[in-house]
């Protein structure tokens, strides 16, 4: 007894509630000795969640990470211990992506500038467009070319490989897509005529839906997005509507379809007749990319980081599903919109039309927007030469990552969602740090702009190219 | 009195001459001989008249011809993929100006350090001391013959203060000063009106140089900030080196080419 008391003079303690991410409590609010460390919190997050293998976790006080005991953050702070002191609790991913920070190979081959760059949701394939008007496809291994898809007659806008690797689409400038076999790099038929102008966007179905994958969403110049099915080789649903040129197109895990266009608005048709559901309104000029809270589930399918291979496409479809549910939560599928109108808004499409939450802080344009793959974050691109980071749930500015001397042209994230990477005009690729909010490395290479980058969804490596005709692989 | 068109109205009421389509043919035939004739014979300004007329004649024609050619082949050339592919989401966008990177900085450095150049102009016309310096007679009774005037452009730096007089042996005049150049940059063959930073040599000698003398071929340092050049590690290049073309001491401006 006399013990306990004497402990409890030297150390005081502090009424702390844990939180979830989303706002939920966990447990009951309980005293906790000030000087616990995020470890020790980790153990009480661990046994009250009664977890069977320990998750690391990373904690937050009023949107500031806990990285010491907590006295010292009381003691910076000046926090009242009479209050309940709230502990928010994020999961973080269990592995962890090393940071890429040498070039491992640039590859020559494309005779114009390389436009887009995909690896394939299992990580073992690469494919890049160009303005030659070609596809490649990449041999990983060695690092060398493996095959050259001809069969477009101008430049290749986009590519997107199906959740399951096994199609590759592309769409050309004249408005024709392709799909090709990418064990073979044949065009698996003729191409599919129907868009009168360019593509702008490429968006599977995603796998958990329909299993083995057939059906995917182009958007293209001329104001429509399309339904395309590759087994009947046509397209199936028409969706018209928008009055100006659709500049992105995401298939939604929930079944919907997200497309955003240069009419200021964002439309949601449904995928079975292609009825328009939804018409989010808000933006004062053109919308320019959209992101999903789940669109890295929704890329990968079912391959995660420990890269097992299925068998069946009912089984992929399974594990698919499962990975997407445990991935949502309880929560609604959130969309990112960026803007020419320099904002960024963030949409609760299954619950409400009007955004949740409305960020600024950009000074030009927002190029890219892309939700962090265990969508705790936001990233956003924009001309203004800076990436910017928030919160994904609440849409708060965390914080901005400057460093580039060019427009930023487009990011892409590690899997463990710790680091960003953004290709930028200035003909530099920087990875940033999300724990420190700094520069983690600066990868200098390229001989001029940067178009495309992308990180492989096993997170070895990372793959860019740009106008310099290279591909250029980076390993860390 | 006018005789207004008696001919249409005969040929509205009785058609035309039997043998009239007949006569056209053989005019039309015989006109070819008959302009060749009048090409040989006619001499001196009248002849030069007549081909210059012809002249005329011809080259609008193949002109027409060739408009018409194009009309009926427009189709075609609409499908042609161009050069400068960029992506979906730069299409819409209006094309600034996309600049290079510089790659061959550590080329340049080197060259520097050995002085020398692969520029545009390699050899200038020698300037001689009388050409470029005026003597400026000074003293009381002007005896005293030790001061020059600059005759060229000069650039001078932001924080120049002249020299009183007594020490002042070069006086460069505020009329012949230039701060800004104007430079082309030869692959993106578009002219920038760019600050000049300094002169880095000029060809008559060190004294120029140092004087800041710019002349036909003179080497000048110019802040090229504003076109967004970086170097392979992704840094905005501000001062880049561009060698001067006209005779700015005639022509009232600074034109150079910047060496790339």
């Amino acid at each position: 007894m006399e013990m306990e008391e004497g402990e409890g003079r030297e150390v005081n303690k502090v009424m702390c509630q844990l939180v979830d991410t989303v706002g939920e409590r966990l447990g009951d609010p309980m005293y906790l000795p000030q000087n616990v460390s995020p470890n020790q919190l980790q153990l009480i997050v661990n046994a009250l969640l009664s977890n069977e293998e320990k998750l690391p976790y990373a904690f937050y006080i009023s949107d500031e990470e806990l990285l010491s005991p907590l006295d010292s953050y009381l003691h910076k702070h000046k926090v009242s211990v009479e209050k309940v002191l709230s502990i928010v609790y994020q999961p973080q991913a269990v592995f962890r992506i090393r940071p890429v920070n040498r070039c491992s190979a640039t590859i020559p081959g494309h005779s114009e500038a390389v436009l887009s760059v995909a690896f394939s949701p299992d990580g073992k394939q690469l494919a890049s467009g160009s303005g030659d008007s070609t596809v490649r496809l990449w041999d990983l291994n060695t690092q060398t070319p493996m095959f050259t898809c001809k069969g477009h007659k101008n430049w290749v806008l986009c590519i997107a490989w199906s959740p399951d690797s096994k199609h590759l689409v592309s769409g050309s400038k004249t408005g024709e897509l392709q799909c090709w076999n990418p064990l073979t790099g044949e065009p698996s038929g003729s191409s599919l005529v129907g868009h009168k102008k360019w593509i702008t966007g490429i968006s599977w179905e995603p796998v958990h839906l329909s299993s083995p994958c057939r059906r995917f969403v182009s958007s293209s110049k001329d104001g429509d997005a399309r339904i395309w099915d590759i087994s009947l080789r046509r397209c199936v649903i028409c969706l018209s509507g928008h009055t100006l040129a659709v500049t992105c197109v995401k298939w939604g895990g929930d079944g919907f379809i997200y497309t955003g266009s240069q009419d200021c608005t964002i439309k949601v048709w449904e995928t079975s007749q292609g009825k328009l559901i939804r018409e989010l309104k808000g933006h004062g000029h053109w919308v320019n990319s959209l992101a999903l809270s789940t669109e890295y589930v929704l890329r990968t399918g079912a391959f995660d980081h420990t890269g097992k291979q299925y068998s069946s496409p009912e089984e992929m479809k399974q594990v698919a599903l499962e990975r997407y549910n445990k991935m949502k939560g309880s929560a609604p599928e959130r969309l990112v919109s960026g803007s020419d109108d320099f904002t960024m808004f963030l949409w609760e499409p299954s619950k409400d039309k009007h955004p949740k939450t409305r960020m600024t802080g950009h000074q030009q344009l927002v190029n890219h927007v892309y939700f962090s793959p265990d969508g705790q974050w936001v990233a956003s691109a924009s001309f203004d030469k800076s990436v910017k980071l928030w919160n994904g749930i609440t849409g708060k500015f965390v914080a901005a990552f400057r460093g580039h001397v060019g427009p930023v042209y487009q990011i892409s994230w590690s899997a463990d969602s710790r680091l960003l990477l953004s290709g930028s005009k200035d003909s530099t690729l920087k990875i940033w740090d999300i724990r420190t909010k700094k520069l983690k490395q600066d990868l200098p290479g390229h001989a001029d702009e940067v178009f495309a980058v992308d990180w492989s969804p096993d997170g070895e490596k990372v793959a860019s190219g740009g106008k310099d005709k290279v591909l250029k692989l980076w390993m860390g | 009195m006018p005789q207004g068109d008696y001919i249409e109205l005969h040929r509205k009421r009785h058609g035309y001459r039997p043998d009239f389509f007949e006569r056209k043919r053989k005019k039309e035939a015989r006109e070819v001989h008959k302009r060749s004739q009048i090409a040989q014979k006619s001499l001196g300004i009248k002849g030069k008249m007549f081909a210059k007329k012809r002249y005329a004649e011809k080259a609008l024609m193949k002109k027409t011809l060739k408009m018409h050619e194009e009309s009926s082949s427009r189709g075609k050339a609409e499908d042609d993929v161009n050069e400068g592919a960029v992506p979906a989401y730069l299409l819409d966008r209006e094309n600034s100006t996309r600049a290079k990177v510089l790659s061959n900085t550590i080329k340049q450095k080197r060259k520097e350090k050995a002085g020398k150049w692969e520029v545009p102009l390699p050899k200038v016309r020698p300037v001689a001391e009388d050409e470029m310096f005026r003597v400026v007679r000074s003293g009381k009774r002007k005896t005293k013959q030790w001061k020059r005037m600059v005759t060229k452009v000069t650039f001078v730096g932001p924080g120049f203060t002249r020299k009183p007089p007594k020490y002042e042996r070069f006086i460069r005049p505020s009329g012949l000063r230039f701060n800004k150049a104007h430079v082309t940059h030869p692959e993106l063959k578009c002219t920038f009106n760019l600050e000049i930073i300094g002169v880095k040599k000029n060809p008559n000698g060190p004294m120029y140089t140092s004087l800041g003398v710019v002349t036909k071929g003179t080497i000048i340092e110019v802040n090229v900030s504003e076109l967004g050049l970086v170097t392979p590690a992704g840094k905005v290049v501000w001062g880049k080196y561009a060698q001067v073309t006209n005779n700015p001491e005639n022509d009232g401006c600074i034109n150079a080419v910047l060496l790339v």
